[in-house]
């Protein structure tokens, strides 16, 4: 249980996904600009990342031991067609939450957060409990990271920024600041 | 004769510089960032990232170019995926045996360069509608821009952070190293003022043509 516990503080925060192994970084300078849609972003990437730690499970566990030299591409293709079986199923089942997700299952897959979660619990050899307490907590850092950011921009606008800091420029440097201070986290589990 | 091989030559060579600095996919267009960031905090690390990812994208651009006729429209993403995810697959064991020691330092990011936006970016707008001369151009230029940007935000943070570059020390004894640098932050952080100042030499030139 504690070992349990541990994956998930350490995926959430110190080894954050957005903030420190800069994965889906894409998404998280592109879509950060409003609260809402960061949220909702944030959401359907733990969603996806769930489904992909399953079938990832599943590749590991049957598949792959045959043939190792199809990882990635097994991967990359059943995770996207998975996700896109999903995403059907939800529509008929929960318009809701379909409509919550929206277009952002689909472009999703293609997010490099999605794939690195399926090869970083591979690597660390995780087990099917493992690999979803690790998606869970993968999910919910990338959310956190996409949220604050997002947070902050909003708060910008109504700023007098020079000009030329404007843009891709100012969102590093926050994300920069941020990152810095992730770092703290990593002295939380030092003792233990 | 002449006068038809000349302008395609010239095309040529134009579809090969505008990806080093016109369109240079990290400065200009932001793309592929997630291995622009996690893989910089040497100098090594930055080419050895970049040329991978050249290897993948100049021989992704050739197949598809080749056989971009054949490739029916509604899963052509599909395909650009398959196709990349092998060149990837070979450069990961390529590496393996060649330079163990590289792949173990950047791990799974080789990996990663499936995902990258910048390769299937370029075999969507580009390789998938070209002959294979300009694709192939196209892809140089483009991952050359990408290596020469890698190498730029590599060799910054490695000095800065080491005070190094290559690991041949640069400065005396009294030289305190910037740790923050070859960290995540430091990642960030020099992509973000790199940007700023290509924006602000940016608009310096456009004030000096108004200004004429």
């Amino acid at each position: 249980m504690e070992n349990l516990l541990w994956i998930f503080i350490s995926a959430l925060l110190i080894n954050n996904f957005t903030l420190a192994y800069f994965l889906g970084i894409c998404p998280f300078l592109g879509v950060s600009g409003k609260l809402e849609t960061a949220f909702r972003l944030g959401l359907a990437n733990i969603f996806v990342m769930l489904i992909t730690a399953f079938f990832a499970w599943l590749l590991n566990t049957f598949v792959l031991p045959y043939a190792p030299y199809l990882r990635l591409i097994s991967f990359i293709i059943v995770i996207a067609s998975m996700v896109q079986l999903v995403e059907m199923a939800i529509k008929k089942l929960s318009p809701a939450l379909f409509k919550a997700l929206g277009i952002f299952l689909p472009l999703i897959t293609t997010n490099c957060a999605i794939l690195g979660l399926a090869l970083f619990s591979t690597n660390k050899g995780y087990g099917l409990v493992e690999g979803l307490v690790y998606a869970l907590g993968a999910g919910g850092g990338v959310t956190l990271a996409l949220v604050l950011l997002a947070g902050i921009r909003e708060e910008t606008k109504l700023l007098d920024i020079p000009k030329v800091v404007e843009g891709t420029a100012l969102t590093l440097i926050i994300a920069g600041i941020l990152s810095m201070a992730f770092m703290g986290f990593a002295g939380m589990f030092s003792a233990g | 004769m002449n006068q038809t091989t000349e302008p395609i030559t010239n095309r040529t060579a134009e579809e090969f510089l505008k990806g080093l600095w016109k369109e240079n996919p990290v400065f200009v267009m932001v793309l592929g960032m997630c291995p622009v960031l996690a893989v910089t905090n040497t100098a090594i690390n930055s080419l050895a990232m970049g040329l991978a990812t050249m290897f993948v994208l100049v021989f992704s651009s050739l197949l598809v170019s080749l056989f971009r006729n054949w490739i029916p429209g509604p899963v052509r993403i599909t395909t650009f995926i398959i196709i990349i995810a092998t060149m990837v697959t070979v450069i990961d064991f390529l590496l393996a045996a060649v330079v163990p020691d590289i792949h173990k330092e950047l791990g799974a990011f080789i990996a990663l360069i499936v995902v990258n936006c910048l390769i299937l970016g370029r075999q969507e707008a580009f390789a998938s509608k070209n002959n294979v001369k300009l694709a192939l151009a196209d892809a140089f230029g483009m991952s050359a821009g990408f290596v020469f940007a890698l190498f730029c935000i590599g060799a910054i943070r490695e000095i800065l952070g080491s005070g190094s570059l290559f690991n041949i020390p640069l400065f005396g004894s009294t030289f305190e190293p910037w740790v923050v640098m070859i960290l995540p932050p430091g990642g960030f952080f020099t992509l973000g003022f790199l940007l700023l100042f290509f924006n602000w030499r940016k608009e310096r030139k456009e004030r000096a043509k108004e200004v004429i």
